[in-house]
Protein backbone atom coordinates (compact mmCIF):
# COMPACT_ATOMS: atom_id res chain seq x y z
CA UNK A 1 0.00 0.00 0.00
CA UNK A 2 1.25 3.45 -0.99
CA UNK A 3 2.66 6.14 1.66
CA UNK A 4 0.67 9.10 2.20
CA UNK A 5 2.52 12.49 2.42
CA UNK A 6 2.43 12.48 5.98
CA UNK A 7 4.04 8.98 6.23
CA UNK A 8 6.96 10.05 3.98
CA UNK A 9 7.49 13.16 5.84
CA UNK A 10 7.75 11.41 9.18
CA UNK A 11 9.69 8.24 7.31
CA UNK A 12 12.23 10.45 6.45
CA UNK A 13 12.57 12.04 9.34
CA UNK A 14 13.57 9.29 11.23
CA UNK A 15 16.03 8.14 8.28
CA UNK A 16 17.47 11.59 8.40
CA UNK A 17 17.52 11.36 12.67
CA UNK A 18 19.25 7.83 12.14
CA UNK A 19 21.76 8.75 9.90
CA UNK A 20 22.74 13.03 10.60
CA UNK A 21 21.49 12.93 14.39
CA UNK A 22 18.97 15.68 13.60
CA UNK A 23 15.63 15.73 15.59
CA UNK A 24 12.67 14.34 13.97
CA UNK A 25 10.69 17.55 14.38
CA UNK A 26 13.51 19.53 12.53
CA UNK A 27 13.04 17.59 9.07
CA UNK A 28 10.68 19.75 7.46
CA UNK A 29 9.07 20.11 3.75
CA UNK A 30 11.24 23.30 3.23
CA UNK A 31 14.82 22.49 4.78
CA UNK A 32 17.90 21.32 2.46
CA UNK A 33 19.70 18.51 3.31
CA UNK A 34 23.10 19.82 2.76
CA UNK A 35 22.53 23.63 3.64
CA UNK A 36 19.91 22.55 7.09
CA UNK A 37 20.27 19.02 8.08
CA UNK A 38 24.29 18.36 8.14
CA UNK A 39 23.66 15.11 5.04
CA UNK A 40 26.44 15.42 3.07
CA UNK A 41 27.37 14.49 -0.42
CA UNK A 42 27.87 10.39 1.14
CA UNK A 43 25.47 10.57 3.71
CA UNK A 44 23.01 11.83 1.32
CA UNK A 45 23.41 8.05 -0.44
CA UNK A 46 22.64 6.65 2.72
CA UNK A 47 18.57 8.85 2.46
CA UNK A 48 18.45 7.69 -0.61
CA UNK A 49 19.23 3.87 -0.17
CA UNK A 50 17.09 4.09 3.00
CA UNK A 51 14.28 5.62 1.87
CA UNK A 52 14.29 3.11 -1.44
CA UNK A 53 14.03 0.16 0.91
CA UNK A 54 11.25 1.54 3.33
CA UNK A 55 8.92 2.82 0.47
CA UNK A 56 9.70 0.76 -2.18
CA UNK A 57 10.98 2.77 -4.87
CA UNK A 58 13.97 3.05 -7.34
CA UNK A 59 15.94 6.62 -6.93
CA UNK A 60 18.79 6.13 -9.93
CA UNK A 61 21.26 8.14 -8.82
CA UNK A 62 20.86 10.64 -11.79
CA UNK A 63 18.00 11.78 -10.22
CA UNK A 64 19.88 11.97 -6.74
CA UNK A 65 21.55 15.38 -7.36
CA UNK A 66 17.66 16.97 -7.93
CA UNK A 67 16.14 16.02 -4.65
CA UNK A 68 17.53 19.48 -2.85
CA UNK A 69 14.92 19.58 -0.06
CA UNK A 70 13.04 17.27 1.64
CA UNK A 71 9.85 18.29 -0.10
CA UNK A 72 11.77 17.64 -3.36
CA UNK A 73 12.42 13.70 -1.55
CA UNK A 74 8.83 13.38 -0.66
CA UNK A 75 7.32 14.52 -3.99
CA UNK A 76 9.85 11.90 -5.50
CA UNK A 77 9.00 9.05 -3.67
CA UNK A 78 4.74 10.11 -4.17
CA UNK A 79 5.11 10.10 -7.74
CA UNK A 80 7.28 7.07 -8.36
CA UNK A 81 6.33 4.42 -5.12
CA UNK A 82 4.14 1.06 -6.66
CA UNK B 1 72.68 21.02 15.44
CA UNK B 2 71.28 23.45 12.35
CA UNK B 3 71.09 26.34 14.26
CA UNK B 4 67.53 27.19 12.10
CA UNK B 5 66.01 23.71 13.51
CA UNK B 6 63.69 24.22 16.10
CA UNK B 7 63.48 22.64 19.55
CA UNK B 8 59.87 20.39 19.79
CA UNK B 9 58.52 19.70 22.90
CA UNK B 10 55.40 17.60 23.38
CA UNK B 11 52.26 20.41 25.29
CA UNK B 12 49.57 17.88 25.45
CA UNK B 13 48.81 13.58 25.61
CA UNK B 14 45.77 12.09 24.72
CA UNK B 15 44.37 8.22 25.21
CA UNK B 16 42.16 5.61 24.77
CA UNK B 17 43.35 1.75 25.85
CA UNK B 18 42.53 -1.37 27.01
CA UNK B 19 43.19 0.50 30.49
CA UNK B 20 41.00 3.19 30.38
CA UNK B 21 39.51 5.76 28.04
CA UNK B 22 41.83 8.70 28.61
CA UNK B 23 45.38 8.69 29.41
CA UNK B 24 45.31 9.63 33.11
CA UNK B 25 43.23 6.18 33.35
CA UNK B 26 45.57 4.77 31.12
CA UNK B 27 48.64 6.04 33.57
CA UNK B 28 46.93 5.24 37.18
CA UNK B 29 46.86 1.55 35.35
CA UNK B 30 50.06 1.41 34.10
CA UNK B 31 51.48 2.25 37.64
CA UNK B 32 49.23 -0.60 39.20
CA UNK B 33 50.25 -3.54 36.64
CA UNK B 34 46.69 -3.99 35.98
CA UNK B 35 46.22 -6.17 32.48
CA UNK B 36 43.41 -5.16 30.02
CA UNK B 37 43.73 -8.46 28.29
CA UNK B 38 40.05 -10.44 28.17
CA UNK B 39 38.78 -13.52 27.17
CA UNK B 40 36.88 -12.46 23.77
CA UNK B 41 32.72 -12.82 24.68
CA UNK B 42 32.08 -12.85 20.75
CA UNK B 43 29.99 -15.81 18.82
CA UNK B 44 32.48 -15.67 16.31
CA UNK B 45 35.76 -15.88 19.00
CA UNK B 46 34.46 -19.79 19.75
CA UNK B 47 36.49 -21.15 16.64
CA UNK B 48 39.55 -19.36 16.63
CA UNK B 49 42.73 -20.96 17.41
CA UNK B 50 43.05 -17.18 19.93
CA UNK B 51 40.11 -16.49 21.96
CA UNK B 52 41.54 -13.50 24.18
CA UNK B 53 42.55 -9.65 23.29
CA UNK B 54 42.90 -6.18 24.46
CA UNK B 55 40.15 -4.91 23.87
CA UNK B 56 39.94 -1.00 24.61
CA UNK B 57 38.20 0.14 28.08
CA UNK B 58 35.83 2.56 26.98
CA UNK B 59 34.33 1.50 23.59
CA UNK B 60 34.35 4.53 21.16
CA UNK B 61 30.25 4.51 20.44
CA UNK B 62 29.74 5.29 24.29
CA UNK B 63 32.30 8.34 23.77
CA UNK B 64 31.30 9.81 20.33
CA UNK B 65 27.98 10.97 18.99
CA UNK B 66 26.10 7.97 16.63
CA UNK B 67 25.92 10.28 13.76
CA UNK B 68 29.73 10.96 13.90
CA UNK B 69 30.69 7.50 15.07
CA UNK B 70 29.01 5.94 11.91
CA UNK B 71 30.68 7.63 9.46
CA UNK B 72 34.37 6.83 11.31
CA UNK B 73 36.21 3.33 11.12
CA UNK B 74 36.61 2.11 14.66
CA UNK B 75 40.35 2.78 14.47
CA UNK B 76 39.48 6.19 13.83
CA UNK B 77 37.14 6.95 16.29
CA UNK B 78 40.13 5.86 18.81
CA UNK B 79 41.96 8.33 17.40
CA UNK B 80 39.81 10.93 17.64
CA UNK B 81 39.31 10.46 20.88
CA UNK B 82 43.12 10.52 22.08
CA UNK B 83 43.47 13.49 19.61
CA UNK B 84 40.41 15.55 21.23
CA UNK B 85 42.06 14.96 24.87
CA UNK B 86 45.32 15.44 23.51
CA UNK B 87 44.39 18.86 21.72
CA UNK B 88 42.19 20.32 25.21
CA UNK B 89 45.28 19.07 27.50
CA UNK B 90 47.22 21.38 25.57
CA UNK B 91 45.09 23.83 26.14
CA UNK B 92 43.48 24.45 22.61
CA UNK B 93 40.37 25.43 22.32
CA UNK B 94 38.43 25.15 19.11
CA UNK B 95 39.38 24.68 15.67
CA UNK B 96 42.66 26.38 15.11
CA UNK B 97 41.94 29.60 12.78
CA UNK B 98 38.95 30.41 15.07
CA UNK B 99 40.88 30.01 18.74
CA UNK B 100 43.37 32.32 17.34
CA UNK B 101 45.65 30.03 19.53
CA UNK B 102 47.17 28.32 16.31
CA UNK B 103 47.62 29.34 12.69
CA UNK B 104 45.87 26.61 10.48
CA UNK B 105 48.45 26.96 8.16
CA UNK B 106 51.49 25.98 10.68
CA UNK B 107 49.22 23.31 12.10
CA UNK B 108 49.90 19.51 10.86
CA UNK B 109 48.66 15.96 11.73
CA UNK B 110 50.31 12.61 11.29
CA UNK B 111 48.35 10.28 13.00
CA UNK B 112 49.16 6.41 11.59
CA UNK B 113 47.63 2.81 11.80
CA UNK B 114 49.27 -0.74 10.90
CA UNK B 115 46.41 -2.01 9.14
CA UNK B 116 43.55 1.18 8.42
CA UNK B 117 40.21 0.55 8.21
CA UNK B 118 40.57 -3.55 7.95
CA UNK B 119 37.21 -3.87 10.58
CA UNK B 120 35.15 -1.93 7.76
CA UNK B 121 36.42 -3.08 5.11
CA UNK B 122 35.58 -6.82 5.99
CA UNK B 123 32.46 -5.69 7.44
CA UNK B 124 31.40 -4.12 4.23
CA UNK B 125 32.35 -7.05 2.14
CA UNK B 126 29.58 -9.00 4.28
CA UNK B 127 27.08 -6.04 3.69
CA UNK B 128 27.59 -6.84 -0.09
CA UNK B 129 27.72 -10.22 -0.01
CA UNK B 130 24.63 -10.66 2.10
CA UNK B 131 22.54 -7.54 1.38
CA UNK B 132 23.89 -6.61 -1.98
CA UNK B 133 25.53 -3.87 -3.87
CA UNK B 134 23.49 -0.93 -3.34
CA UNK B 135 23.65 -1.72 0.68
CA UNK B 136 27.28 -1.03 0.57
CA UNK B 137 28.05 2.15 2.81
CA UNK B 138 29.18 5.23 0.52
CA UNK B 139 31.69 5.68 3.73
CA UNK B 140 33.15 3.00 3.04
CA UNK B 141 36.29 4.09 0.98
CA UNK B 142 37.05 7.21 3.61
CA UNK B 143 36.11 4.78 6.39
CA UNK B 144 39.04 2.22 5.30
CA UNK B 145 41.52 4.75 3.68
CA UNK B 146 44.74 4.00 6.42
CA UNK B 147 45.27 8.03 6.41
CA UNK B 148 41.50 8.10 7.40
CA UNK B 149 42.39 8.49 11.24
CA UNK B 150 45.11 11.21 9.89
CA UNK B 151 43.01 12.84 7.98
CA UNK B 152 39.77 13.33 10.42
CA UNK B 153 42.42 14.52 13.18
CA UNK B 154 43.56 16.69 10.53
CA UNK B 155 39.81 17.72 9.94
CA UNK B 156 38.99 18.46 13.65
CA UNK B 157 41.49 20.45 14.50
CA UNK B 158 41.81 22.51 11.23
CA UNK B 159 45.51 21.25 9.97
CA UNK B 160 46.62 22.88 6.69
CA UNK B 161 50.25 22.57 7.08
CA UNK B 162 49.97 18.86 6.39
CA UNK B 163 48.29 15.63 6.98
CA UNK B 164 50.20 12.39 6.90
CA UNK B 165 50.22 8.87 7.44
CA UNK B 166 53.23 6.45 7.53
CA UNK B 167 52.82 3.28 7.43
CA UNK B 168 55.36 1.08 8.77
CA UNK B 169 53.30 -1.83 10.90
CA UNK B 170 53.84 -2.22 14.64
CA UNK B 171 55.77 1.06 14.22
CA UNK B 172 53.77 3.27 12.05
CA UNK B 173 52.61 5.10 15.94
CA UNK B 174 56.15 6.02 16.45
CA UNK B 175 57.45 6.84 13.18
CA UNK B 176 54.37 9.23 12.96
CA UNK B 177 55.69 10.46 16.26
CA UNK B 178 59.07 11.43 14.15
CA UNK B 179 57.59 12.53 10.95
CA UNK B 180 55.83 14.92 12.76
CA UNK B 181 58.89 16.10 15.15
CA UNK B 182 60.92 16.50 11.48
CA UNK B 183 57.92 18.65 10.38
CA UNK B 184 58.33 21.45 13.41
CA UNK B 185 62.30 20.76 13.72
CA UNK B 186 62.86 22.02 9.86
CA UNK B 187 59.95 24.81 9.95
CA UNK B 188 56.92 22.97 8.00
CA UNK B 189 54.59 23.67 11.50
CA UNK B 190 54.69 25.19 14.72
CA UNK B 191 52.28 22.73 16.14
CA UNK B 192 51.58 18.76 15.34
CA UNK B 193 48.61 16.48 16.36
CA UNK B 194 50.57 13.11 16.35
CA UNK B 195 49.97 9.09 17.01
CA UNK B 196 48.56 5.98 16.45
CA UNK B 197 45.53 3.89 16.24
CA UNK B 198 44.39 0.43 15.74
CA UNK B 199 41.44 -1.29 15.76
CA UNK B 200 41.80 -5.12 14.09
CA UNK B 201 39.72 -7.30 16.65
CA UNK B 202 38.29 -8.99 14.33
CA UNK B 203 38.07 -12.92 13.04
CA UNK B 204 40.25 -12.45 10.04
CA UNK B 205 43.60 -10.78 11.65
CA UNK B 206 43.20 -13.02 14.67
CA UNK B 207 43.22 -15.80 12.45
CA UNK B 208 46.36 -14.06 10.10
CA UNK B 209 48.33 -13.34 13.05
CA UNK B 210 47.81 -16.72 14.82
CA UNK B 211 48.88 -18.59 11.98
CA UNK B 212 51.93 -16.57 11.33
CA UNK B 213 52.94 -17.87 15.09
CA UNK B 214 52.66 -14.40 16.10
CA UNK B 215 50.09 -14.44 19.15
CA UNK B 216 50.01 -16.42 22.45
CA UNK B 217 47.87 -19.85 22.14
CA UNK B 218 48.28 -19.41 26.10
CA UNK B 219 44.83 -21.10 27.34
CA UNK B 220 45.18 -19.77 30.71
CA UNK B 221 44.28 -16.94 32.70
CA UNK B 222 44.14 -14.07 29.87
CA UNK B 223 45.76 -11.21 32.35
CA UNK B 224 48.89 -13.51 32.59
CA UNK B 225 49.01 -14.05 28.73
CA UNK B 226 51.22 -11.00 27.19
CA UNK B 227 54.80 -11.83 29.58
CA UNK B 228 57.34 -9.84 27.60
CA UNK B 229 60.80 -11.18 28.58
CA UNK B 230 59.45 -14.70 30.94
CA UNK B 231 61.03 -17.62 29.71
CA UNK B 232 56.96 -18.63 29.38
CA UNK B 233 56.18 -15.92 26.75
CA UNK B 234 54.98 -17.30 23.40
CA UNK B 235 53.83 -14.50 21.25
CA UNK B 236 51.71 -11.09 21.97
CA UNK B 237 47.84 -10.16 22.62
CA UNK B 238 46.29 -7.90 20.03
CA UNK B 239 45.20 -5.05 21.72
CA UNK B 240 43.26 -2.08 20.43
CA UNK B 241 43.16 1.92 20.98
CA UNK B 242 44.86 5.38 20.43
CA UNK B 243 47.58 7.63 21.46
CA UNK B 244 47.98 10.61 20.61
CA UNK B 245 50.29 13.76 21.42
CA UNK B 246 50.27 17.53 20.85
CA UNK B 247 54.03 18.54 19.43
CA UNK B 248 55.02 22.18 19.55
CA UNK B 249 57.73 23.91 19.09
CA UNK B 250 59.21 25.30 21.81
CA UNK B 251 59.32 29.17 20.68
CA UNK B 252 55.33 28.50 20.02
CA UNK B 253 54.89 26.75 23.40
CA UNK B 254 56.41 29.64 25.40
CA UNK B 255 54.71 32.70 23.07
CA UNK B 256 51.65 31.43 24.40
CA UNK B 257 52.16 29.65 27.86
CA UNK B 258 51.64 26.32 27.34
CA UNK B 259 52.45 23.61 30.12
CA UNK B 260 55.49 21.51 28.79
CA UNK B 261 55.68 17.72 29.30
CA UNK B 262 59.42 17.11 28.06
CA UNK B 263 61.27 17.38 25.03
CA UNK B 264 61.27 15.68 22.10
CA UNK B 265 65.77 15.33 21.81
CA UNK B 266 65.21 13.45 17.87
CA UNK B 267 64.81 9.81 16.59
CA UNK B 268 67.03 6.88 15.07
CA UNK B 269 65.40 4.80 12.29
CA UNK B 270 66.86 2.05 10.42
CA UNK B 271 65.37 -1.15 8.52
CA UNK B 272 66.67 -4.70 9.54
CA UNK B 273 67.43 -6.20 5.41
CA UNK B 274 66.76 -9.61 7.00
CA UNK B 275 63.11 -11.01 6.45
CA UNK B 276 59.71 -9.81 6.14
CA UNK B 277 58.20 -10.63 9.41
CA UNK B 278 61.29 -12.27 11.48
CA UNK B 279 63.02 -10.12 13.90
CA UNK B 280 66.71 -10.22 13.30
CA UNK B 281 67.87 -12.25 15.83
CA UNK B 282 71.57 -10.51 16.76
CA UNK B 283 69.26 -6.82 16.74
CA UNK B 284 71.42 -5.49 14.23
CA UNK B 285 68.93 -3.15 12.30
CA UNK B 286 67.81 -2.09 15.91
CA UNK B 287 71.40 -1.19 17.26
CA UNK B 288 71.54 0.76 14.29
CA UNK B 289 68.41 2.70 14.92
CA UNK B 290 70.11 3.38 18.30
CA UNK B 291 73.18 4.51 16.97
CA UNK B 292 71.66 6.93 14.68
CA UNK B 293 69.99 8.18 17.38
CA UNK B 294 72.72 8.92 20.07
CA UNK B 295 74.67 10.42 16.81
CA UNK B 296 71.43 12.87 15.58
CA UNK B 297 70.89 14.15 19.23
CA UNK B 298 74.65 13.82 20.82
CA UNK B 299 72.48 11.98 23.79
CA UNK B 300 75.44 9.55 26.08
CA UNK B 301 74.41 5.81 26.66
CA UNK B 302 74.93 7.38 30.61
CA UNK B 303 72.23 10.13 30.02
CA UNK B 304 69.15 7.44 29.43
CA UNK B 305 67.22 7.07 32.66
CA UNK B 306 64.32 5.17 31.02
CA UNK B 307 63.22 2.95 28.06
CA UNK B 308 59.53 1.88 26.88
CA UNK B 309 60.65 -1.66 25.15
CA UNK B 310 58.87 -2.42 21.90
CA UNK B 311 58.77 -6.44 23.57
CA UNK B 312 56.03 -7.53 22.31
CA UNK B 313 56.10 -11.02 24.48
CA UNK B 314 57.15 -13.25 21.66
CA UNK B 315 60.52 -15.37 22.45
CA UNK B 316 62.62 -14.13 19.77
CA UNK B 317 61.93 -10.51 19.65
CA UNK B 318 61.82 -9.45 23.12
CA UNK B 319 65.55 -10.67 23.27
CA UNK B 320 67.16 -9.53 20.13
CA UNK B 321 65.67 -6.18 21.25
CA UNK B 322 67.43 -6.35 24.51
CA UNK B 323 70.96 -7.46 22.87
CA UNK B 324 70.79 -4.36 20.51
CA UNK B 325 70.33 -2.48 23.97
CA UNK B 326 73.27 -3.99 25.40
CA UNK B 327 75.48 -3.28 22.18
CA UNK B 328 75.31 0.34 22.07
CA UNK B 329 74.68 1.05 25.56
CA UNK B 330 77.14 -1.15 27.03
CA UNK B 331 77.51 -1.00 30.73
CA UNK B 332 74.87 2.18 30.98
CA UNK B 333 72.26 -0.36 30.29
CA UNK B 334 72.54 -1.65 33.80
CA UNK B 335 71.23 1.90 34.73
CA UNK B 336 68.23 1.65 32.63
CA UNK B 337 64.87 0.98 34.37
CA UNK B 338 62.76 -1.00 30.96
CA UNK B 339 59.67 -1.13 31.31
CA UNK B 340 57.58 -3.47 28.82
CA UNK B 341 54.06 -1.65 29.04
CA UNK B 342 52.91 -4.67 26.72
CA UNK B 343 52.62 -6.60 29.24
CA UNK B 344 49.08 -4.76 30.49
CA UNK B 345 48.06 -2.98 27.07
CA UNK B 346 48.93 -6.29 24.60
CA UNK B 347 49.81 -5.17 21.65
CA UNK B 348 48.50 -2.28 19.50
CA UNK B 349 49.98 -2.90 16.51
CA UNK B 350 50.26 0.94 15.24
CA UNK B 351 48.60 2.24 17.68
CA UNK B 352 51.67 0.72 20.05
CA UNK B 353 53.54 4.00 18.91
CA UNK B 354 51.11 6.45 19.80
CA UNK B 355 50.22 5.07 23.52
CA UNK B 356 53.48 3.84 24.11
CA UNK B 357 54.83 7.56 23.22
CA UNK B 358 52.58 8.90 26.00
CA UNK B 359 53.54 6.21 28.42
CA UNK B 360 57.07 7.02 28.40
CA UNK B 361 56.46 11.17 27.89
CA UNK B 362 54.01 10.50 31.55
CA UNK B 363 57.06 8.27 33.01
CA UNK B 364 58.92 11.48 32.62
CA UNK B 365 56.64 14.03 33.43
CA UNK B 366 56.31 11.96 36.93
CA UNK B 367 59.37 10.97 37.26
CA UNK B 368 58.30 7.13 37.56
CA UNK B 369 58.45 3.82 34.84
CA UNK B 370 55.61 1.84 35.25
CA UNK B 371 56.03 -2.07 36.21
CA UNK B 372 56.33 -4.94 33.31
CA UNK B 373 53.62 -7.50 34.68
CA UNK B 374 53.57 -11.37 34.84
CA UNK B 375 57.96 -11.39 34.63
CA UNK B 376 57.65 -14.93 37.06
CA UNK B 377 60.35 -16.39 35.92
CA UNK B 378 62.90 -14.11 33.92
CA UNK B 379 64.74 -15.07 30.88
CA UNK B 380 68.54 -15.15 31.49
CA UNK B 381 68.88 -13.89 28.09
CA UNK B 382 67.08 -10.52 29.22
CA UNK B 383 70.39 -8.89 30.28
CA UNK B 384 68.91 -5.83 31.53
CA UNK B 385 67.47 -3.88 34.74
CA UNK B 386 63.28 -4.88 33.82
CA UNK B 387 60.89 -2.88 36.52
CA UNK B 388 58.70 -5.47 37.65
CA UNK B 389 56.57 -6.04 41.20
CA UNK B 390 55.27 -2.50 41.04
CA UNK B 391 56.47 1.23 39.51
CA UNK B 392 59.93 2.84 40.26
CA UNK B 393 60.72 6.35 41.06
CA UNK B 394 63.32 7.86 38.03
CA UNK B 395 64.89 10.02 40.82
CA UNK B 396 65.81 14.24 40.50
CA UNK B 397 67.54 16.01 37.72
CA UNK B 398 67.38 15.89 34.12
CA UNK B 399 66.31 12.59 32.34
CA UNK B 400 65.86 11.04 29.25
CA UNK B 401 63.82 8.44 28.31
CA UNK B 402 63.56 6.37 24.92
CA UNK B 403 60.55 4.99 22.90
CA UNK B 404 61.19 1.64 20.96
CA UNK B 405 59.07 0.65 18.23
CA UNK B 406 59.53 -1.83 15.60
CA UNK B 407 57.43 -3.38 13.02
CA UNK B 408 56.97 -6.38 10.45
CA UNK B 409 58.89 -5.63 7.47
CA UNK B 410 62.25 -4.68 9.40
CA UNK B 411 60.91 -0.99 11.06
CA UNK B 412 62.90 0.12 13.36
CA UNK B 413 61.67 3.32 15.24
CA UNK B 414 63.22 5.01 18.06
CA UNK B 415 62.49 8.28 19.80
CA UNK B 416 64.13 10.01 22.64
CA UNK B 417 62.58 12.26 24.88
CA UNK B 418 64.08 14.70 28.14
CA UNK B 419 62.68 16.37 31.19
CA UNK B 420 62.00 20.28 30.69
Amino acid sequence: MAATKEEIVEGLAEIVNEIAGIPTEDVQLEKSFTDDLDVDSLSMVEVVVAAEERFGVKIPDDDVKNLKTVGDAVDYILNHQD
Amino acid sequence: MNATHHTVVVTGIGATTPLGGDSASTWEGLLAGRSGVRALEREWAAELPVRIAAQAAVDPSEVLPRPLARKLDRSAQFALIAAREAWADAGFEGRAGENGQVDPGRLGAVVASGIGGVTTLLDQYDVLKEKGVRRVSPHTVPMLMPNGPSANVGLEVGAQAGVHTPVSACASGAEAVGYAVEMIRTGRADVVVAGGTEAAIHPLPIAAFANMMALSKNEGDPEKVSRPYDKARDGFVLGEGAGVVVLESAEHAARRGAKVYCEVLGQGLSADNHHIAQPEPTGRGISDALQSLLEATGLKPSEVAHLNAHATSTPQGDVAEIKALRKVLGSDLDHVAISATKSMTGHLLGGAGGIETVATVLALHHRTAPPTINVDDLDEEIDADIVTGGPRSLGEGPLVAINNSFGFGGHNVVVAFRTA
